[in-house]
């Protein structure tokens, strides 16, 4: 089952569902004409958008809005922040194409920043699937949250076989190890699966673990691999500031867990703009060059 | 006090929205979205019953949300405002799920003319138009002036009729002080057929207190206990208020 066919089965289920988008028609292509009347494209209009959206869910609606991720994260900030966080309507907020997934559009397209601007939205909830079958195993839940979220889509094939019942502020643990811990979430999910069997096969003892929620977060899947594991590493195809890295930091400080953490993302620039697998491979997201850098990292022994 | 003449008659004549039905689905909606006229929305709600009047005695105080923009928790207030060029998107959702469940209510969005230099105003008025919402009414308080300056020497905006009409709204447009005018432009609501309506009510700045009337430096002052009660003896007719308080530059 793809999110189109869960969606459209959620949409029968519940008549407070409706399916908004700014002219963004690819994961919902079929909706038009399955439920005309509760589609409504506005247009490129994302302002406009959330707040329809807005005067929708005070009429008792849960609007499922959708648009590329850059643009609905970043162009309607104001406008998700003053209408729908403000008074935590529940809006649900499906971006396109974040990070990675944008492949060749360039630096306009590129959502490096759509999870800091989101999570820093008091009320607001951000969820980041790792595949395809995470996103329609957990979107009846989320869609019946009360609480408006920013929803990473993703329609990759499944990176592993979830066996972790959905819920929000739970993480999945993949796999359980000691050497090192990598936390990750979405896109990257695959490869960070793939590095940790090739690590696996060179000795190391790997926790992989794939946040799902980044808020609520999991804080104790975070300070249980600062404690279980030498070595935490991040990885995600995000800016550096205000990610998973921040959010480990976050946790990690208020906790009082001292911990050695390589932070694997976009370091304060864009990627370059190619296919994703050449984008992977320029920009050192593959599992070979995770592996490589985890290793580079390991070989400079522990910190006190 | 541009637009409480158009508040007053609203509340008092043509919304179908009182104190008993703030919660009935089939209620009219009256949308602020020029959210820095709350004073005169406060005044409008206390007259009508609809907010104790007691509240505003709590202006500015940490133990009530009576402050300088409109908030839920205040009877009558449908939805916050104070950031320019948002309500009358929120208006249009409320006005499709109105349509899509075959409500008779009517939504008005009011909206203040240096509000329309945002761009998200004519966004959302391009959508309305195309999502064929007759039971949106946008009215704007034309008194010709913004924050600092008249509209027309900053970024004109006539002619505002034939805007609204090119974007697919009809249009009317009257002395926004004239309840008759008022009961005309809105009792032929929608204005045009399947379209959104816009309703360009001309006001006057301080209407009814000549000391103040259409005088940008008079718009925000710090007046005087007083100073207040000499301006309200202005309105009453009794005479000029003498204002010695300077204009505060807060915008």
């Amino acid at each position: 089952m793809n999110y189109e066919e869960k969606l459209y089965r959620l949409l029968r289920e519940d008549e407070r569902l409706l399916v908004l988008t700014a002219e963004n028609r690819a994961p919902i292509r079929g909706l038009p004409a399955k439920i005309p009347e509760r589609f409504i494209d506005v247009g490129i209009c994302e302002q406009t958008m959330i707040g329809v959206a807005a005067g929708l869910a005070l009429r008792g609606r849960i609007p499922i809005v959708h648009a590329l991720a850059s643009f609905l994260t970043m162009r309607a900030f104001e406008f998700i922040r003053t209408d729908v966080g403000i008074p935590a309507l529940p809006v649900k907020l499906v971006g396109g194409f974040s990070g990675f997934l944008s492949e060749a559009n360039g630096p306009t397209h590129q959502a490096l920043e759509d999870i800091a601007l989101m999570r820093g939205i008091p009320n607001v909830n951000v969820w980041c699937p790792a595949d395809r079958q995470e996103l329609v195993q957990g979107l009846q839940t989320v869609l019946r949250d009360p609480a408006p979220y920013y929803i990473r889509y993703i329609d990759s094939p499944p990176a592993v076989g979830h066996r972790t019942p959905f819920a929000p502020g739970r993480a999945e643990v993949l796999c359980q190890g000691t050497d090192v811990a990598i936390l990750c979430y979405g896109l990257l999910t695959a490869q960070c699966y793939e590095a940790s069997r090739l690590l696996g096969r060179e000795g190391l003892s790997v926790r992989l673990v794939t946040m799902r929620t980044l808020k609520p977060v999991d804080e104790d899947a975070i300070v249980g691999a600062a404690e279980q594991a030498g070595l935490i590493v991040s990885v995600e195809d995000h800016f550096k500031a205000g990610g998973l890295y921040s959010i480990i930091a976050e946790v990690l400080l208020r906790r009082g867990v001292k911990a050695r953490v390589l932070p694997i993302a976009l370091d304060g620039r864009w990627f370059k703009p190619a296919l994703l697998n050449d984008v992977l491979g320029y920009e050192g997201f593959t599992a070979e060059a995770l592996c490589a850098r985890i290793k580079a990292e390991l070989a400079q022994g522990h910190f006190d | 006090m541009s637009f409480v003449d158009v508040l007053v008659y609203l509340y008092s004549a043509w919304l179908r929205v009182d104190a008993e039905n703030l919660r009935d689905p089939r209620r009219d909606y009256l949308l602020l979205s020029k959210g820095h006229d709350v004073p005169a929305l406060y005044g409008v709600l206390a007259e009508m019953g609809i907010l104790d009047p007691a509240r505003l005695a709590n202006h500015l105080k940490t133990t009530d949300d009576i402050y300088w923009h409109p908030n839920r928790s205040v009877p009558g207030v449908e939805f916050h405002s104070g950031s320019l060029g948002h309500l009358l998107s929120v208006g249009l959702g409320i006005a499709l799920d109105i349509k899509l469940k075959g409500g008779p209510n009517r939504v008005v969005v009011l909206l203040g003319d240096g509000e329309l230099n945002e761009g998200s105003v004519w966004e959302a008025a391009l959508v309305a138009a195309a999502k064929h919402v007759d039971n949106l009414i946008a009215v704007v308080d034309r008194n010709a002036f913004q924050a600092n300056v008249a509209t027309e020497d900053l970024i004109p905006l006539e002619p505002l009729e034939a805007k609204f009409e090119a974007f697919g709204w009809g249009s009317s447009r009257l002395d926004g002080h004239d309840f008759v005018a008022l009961e005309k432009a809105l009792g032929q609501i929608p204005l045009r057929t399947a379209r959104p309506s816009v309703v360009i009510a001309d006001t006057v700045r301080g209407k009814g207190l000549p000391s103040i009337e259409a005088r940008a430096d008079r718009w925000f002052c710090d007046f005087s206990g007083h100073e207040i009660a000499l301006l309200l003896q202005e309105l009453e007719g009794v005479r000029q208020a003498e204002l010695n308080s300077a204009p505060l530059m807060v915008r």
